[in-house]
């Protein structure tokens, strides 16, 4: 299944891209386990993900915890904690 | 305001329609809350907060405010839509800005109003708190005199102490 992901802020710096297209194994089924498989493919997603839990996700524009399910989803996005307001 | 009573209050006042605008481009505070209470006369409070970017003691030249695009947008109407549940408001106007804002330049808008004070205040207290951790802005540091970018502002657990009063 490909899936578009955004990376925001300092997730966007230490991935270093804006956004890629991914096509992950099936057995990648939640968030968790995409953020399992992205830090497997470089040491660039290794660093931004190295203390993952900080790291938030959306899942078409809508918050989302790390156990959400992203079969079918059109757009992930990957980001720190907001600061805005 | 007692729960009760608000929700009460808010089956009397007929639904709003918040105006969310994300911009780059300043805004007229004063002018977003005329445009909300021109030619009404059932208004009784206009709450109108500005959040403006300080200069951290003189040591900022400005701050660069990184977005999401369209779920930006979502999000504060989502947090506008459910204060609008919430809170018997007359007008609802929300409006956040990006890219790079200098000291004592508004960032944020939030203008709340209602036949009553307390939902006025409320409203706006309530659209900031959730705002603050929801909705997908990211701030940076550009420090006074220096040419290389300064670093990621970090979030604060008083913020998310803060949106988490409001959780029921």
């Amino acid at each position: 299944m490909a899936v578009k992901i955004l990376y925001f802020a300092w997730v966007r710096e230490r991935v270093g891209k804006t956004e890629e297209v991914v096509e992950p194994p099936a057995e990648v089924t939640t968030i968790a386990d995409l953020v399992a498989w992205l830090k497997g493919r470089g040491e660039e997603y290794a660093y931004a993900f190295e203390n993952e839990t900080v790291i938030r996700a959306a899942m078409d524009q809508l918050h989302v915890h790390r156990d959400a399910v992203i079969t079918g989803a059109g757009e992930i996005a990957f980001f720190p904690p907001m600061t805005g307001g | 305001m007692d729960e009760r009573i608000a929700e009460t209050i808010a089956e009397t006042v007929p639904a709003i329609v918040p105006i969310v605008r994300i911009q780059a481009e300043p805004f007229d505070a004063a002018a977003e809350a005329s445009a909300l209470v021109r030619g009404r006369t059932d208004v009784g409070a206009v709450v109108t907060f500005t959040g403006l970017c300080r200069d951290e003691g003189g040591r900022l030249a400005a701050l660069e405010l990184e977005h999401y695009p369209g779920m930006a947008q979502a999000e504060i109407a989502r947090v506008a839509g459910e204060a609008a549940r919430r809170f018997p408001l007359q007008g609802l106007v929300a409006i956040h800005r990006y890219g790079v804002i200098r000291p004592g330049e508004e960032i944020v808008l939030v203008v709340a109003v209602s036949p009553h004070r307390r939902a006025a205040f409320e409203a706006a207290d309530f659209m900031m708190d959730w705002l603050k951790t929801k909705a997908p802005f990211w701030k940076r540091e550009h420090p006074l005199g220096e040419a290389e970018t300064g670093g990621w502002v970090s979030s604060k657990a008083e913020d998310e102490r803060a949106a988490d009063r409001w959780v029921r």
